[in-house]
Parts: structure tokens; sequence; C-alpha cells
């Protein structure tokens, strides 16, 4: 199993702990990740408010980087995951977007490199049973709210990942490693992300209603595959308590952290150190029935 | 409407206001306007002062509304329609300033090939002149490593620069 692995630029700041527990839970399930060179930003959000041209043509720029590898694109942030989607299907429905994005690149493109979320790339090809085979340690019953946020099922026509309603891809990983996947209503509501720091009042809101939500679920933790979700649900939860006199507590993992800790990897190495609202429960409760 | 139409490639006839965007959009309850409410304006011969309506800049890009609309209408590629003609127009109200929070974030795209968050950050901040939000927690997330001090310089700026380039020559010529 080989692909090319568009980390995103968050994978190199706010996501780093994204980047180590991916890169770790891929060595040890025999993933082979190779980096495509030089490659670029995909103009994430502010990109597509702005033009859509250039919404198209950034992505682009790495598609074709990862062309030349003949490899399938592997993109972990959902944000990343759902631009380069878009991209191609912009470039192959549309002849004179590809003729725009051919003026910008310098080169052209059909739109035909195959991009794969890591969460297709574990259930498809890897597959559960394989998973569940090489966890050494159990999540032990751990309640988790999986959470899916937006741009990992939109646009649903395009991505075409899981149900865009009511995803079950996080939940079947969670299942696999001895956890309690919890039905809970938030999974694609949206964090507001996007509107972190430029509208931060509203994203309190909405950050707000989705921690409160998984909480009165019994959430041990939420699990997500978002960098934006993850920096925005975890780092917000100081400003919610300052403000309203909530008290969350709730860590935000990602799901290659929890499956990092399920396969024997260091909690280090997985970087729960970078998370704000330490993951210790989590981390207990995995530890309680180590068999090492 | 016709503005709209060409640069968001929508058909907006279609819509027969259902409402299904407004019932699920997150900051329905937030703003002012509805999504189904800008697409009525737009039917009834709206103008430039829809540019002024709060959703236009209180929409955070979920596109809810463009994966339950019915008649399959990209309600998302309409709002960001109204952002370009609202920019484009010089509407007044840009609330929380999200144009400059997207031209910092896309300059230091331009800059670096990736995203330099502290850069942006920054660059946002001098912008609103409200210099204090948020930064309290920076000496935790450095400390933590949860946020990178320098940028990245491992892409491939050439390629970027020339898209900027290009689809900044491209303005008007968009389908």
């Amino acid at each position: 199993m080989r692909y090319a692995y568009y980390p995103g630029c968050s994978a190199e700041s706010t996501a780093r702990d994204m980047h180590q527990s991916t890169q770790a839970v891929a060595r040890a399930l025999g993933i082979d990740l190779q980096e495509p060179k030089g490659w670029t930003c995909c103009g994430a959000t502010a990109g597509h408010q702005t033009d859509r041209l250039l919404a198209v043509s950034l992505p682009a720029a790495n598609l074709t980087k990862v062309q030349d590898m003949k490899l399938d694109m592997l993109v972990n942030c959902a944000a990343c995951y759902s631009r380069m989607k878009v991209a191609n299907h912009e470039i192959s429905a549309h002849p004179e977007i590809r003729k725009g994005v051919r003026e910008a690149l310098d080169r052209d493109y059909d739109g035909s490199v195959k991009v794969r979320h890591l969460l297709e790339v574990l259930l498809e090809d890897v597959g559960l049973e394989a998973i569940a085979n090489a966890c050494k340690r159990s999540l032990n019953g751990l309640k988790v709210a999986c959470y899916y946020g937006c741009l990992l099922v939109r646009p649903p026509e395009i991505l075409k990942f899981d149900d865009p309603e009511n995803p079950t891809s996080l939940d079947g990983i969670v299942k696999a490693m001895g956890g309690q996947s919890l039905e809970w209503p938030c999974k694609v509501e949206c964090c507001g992300s996007g509107l972190s720091l430029s509208r931060t009042g509203v994203v309190l809101q909405l950050t707000s209603s989705i921690l409160d939500m998984a909480c009165r679920a019994g959430a041990d933790c939420i699990a997500v595959s978002c960098p934006m979700c993850q920096v925005n649900l975890d780092l917000r939860q100081q400003d919610i308590n300052k403000q309203t006199g909530k008290n969350y507590h709730l860590p935000i993992v990602y799901i290659t952290q929890l499956l990092g800790l399920c396969l024997g990897i260091s909690s280090g190495e997985l970087g729960f150190n970078k998370l704000m609202v330490p993951a210790s429960n989590v981390l207990e409760k995995v530890a309680a029935n180590s068999h090492e | 409407m016709a503005a709209v139409e060409a640069i968001s490639a929508v058909d907006l006839s279609v819509c027969f206001q259902c409402k299904k965007c407004s019932s699920g959009c997150p900051v329905a309850k937030i703003a002012k306007s509805r999504p189904s409410e800008i697409i009525r304006q737009l039917h009834l011969g709206a103008g430039n002062e829809l540019l002024e309506s709060d959703l236009v800049w209180t929409c955070v890009s979920c596109e809810t509304c463009s994966a339950r609309c019915p008649m399959d209408i990209n309600v998302a590629a309409v709002i960001d329609a109204l952002r370009k003609l609202a920019i484009e127009r010089g509407a007044s109200k840009q609330e929380g300033n999200v144009p400059l929070f997207n031209r910092a974030f896309l300059k230091t795209v331009e800059t670096f090939g990736r995203t330099y968050e502290i850069g942006l950050i920054a660059a946002y901040k001098l912008g609103t002149g409200k210099l204090t939000n948020d930064t309290e927690k920076f000496p935790t997330m450095l400390a933590k490593g949860k946020i990178a001090l320098l940028p990245s310089l491992g892409g491939d700026r050439k390629t970027v620069r020339r898209i900027f380039k290009k689809t900044k020559q491209n303005k008007g010529a968009e389908p």
C-alpha cells in the first residue's frame, strides 16, 4: 500500500499531532506514505470565498505533482480533501476551467488523480478486521463521540464519502478498537472553524452546542479527522468556559491518535502532549487494560 | 441575479422556496437573513442592497445548504458569489472583517507557498486593531508545539506565484 501523502499546511503547525500520529499509524499498518516534493497550500476556505479559478488552480498544482508520482493522493485534512476533489470535479466538468488552470499552471491537467481520505484507505484497503487484529490494546469501552464535521462529507455528490447525513467510518474504527461509539446528533454539524478568528462570537456558539451535545451523550472524548475541527473544538473550550461559566474539559483527539495508542505506539510519538485539553482520561483507560 | 448566476454557475430560477437550506443552516439563528430569503430576494430583482446582508459574512461555508437542496442548487456558491460582488462593488458591511482575514491568509500562501499561521494572525490583527484577542493562548500553544513559529519554506513557491499572477489577470474572464 503506497500513496502520495498530502499533509496540508496545518500539518506543519497546529496539526503536527495529526501529522505525527498519521505517520506513526501508517508505519505500524504497513502503509507507505510518500510526500510530494514541494507541495503547496490548497487555498482552503479563503481561496473559494475569493475566486473560483484560484480555488481550483491551487489544489491542481498539487494534483499534477501527484500525477507525476503515478500514485493515488492520500489526504487526512478534511478541508484539503474537499478542495482537492472539488478541483478535480471542476476541471473534468468545465472545459473553460481546465483551460484557465492550464494557463495558471503552464501545464494541462485532466482532473484524473484519485484522491482518497485516510479513513477510506483504513476502511477499504486495510480493513476493519486487519485493524482489530493489529491492535495490542483496547479502548476498553471508552465512550467516543465521532465528529465528522462538514468538509469530510460535503459536497456529497462530488466527495461520495460515506453517508453524508449519518456517516459511520469513524464509528466503525472506534468499535474495532474496543471503544463505544455514541449515537449523537452533531456528527456533521459545522463547528465554524473557517471563521474562528474573524467571527469568534459566531464560532463560540457553534462549538458550544457541539460540545454540549457530546457531553450530554456521555462522551469521554470527541474523535475527529479534521485539523480545523480539532483546533477549534479544543482551543475554544477555555473561551466558552470563561464567557459562559460552563465547564467543558472534553478532550478532542484525532482518530489516528486513538488508533496509534491501540497499536501500541507511545502517547508522545502520537502528539498527545500537544492537546490543549489534556486527554489523560483516554490514556488512563487504554493503559488500564494493556496486556504488554 | 444575472451577475450572481454568472459567477456561481447556478440556475436560481429552479428554487421553489422549500427552505431546507435555511432549516439546516447552522448560522440561520445568528444571522438576520436566511439563505432561502437571499435567493427569493434575487428572484425579486434585489440589487446591491443584498450585498449588505449579514449572512454574506456570517456564512461558515459548511455547504449544508447545497447538500440538502432538493433542486441541487449550489447555495454555498451563491454566497461565495455575493462575497466576491460585495468586495468588487465596495459594500459597506464586512462584518468581522472576513475579507481582511482571507486577504491575509492568501498573502501568506502567495509569499511562502504554504499557510503561515502566525504571520497570518499578525497581519489580520494589525488590520483589525484588536491586537489582544486570543493572544493569551500563544505561549501555551508555542510551548506545546501546537503552532509553528516560523514559516515552512518547502513549497513550490514559483508555481504558486504564477497561479496568483495568472488568476488575478483572469478577473472578469470567468465562465
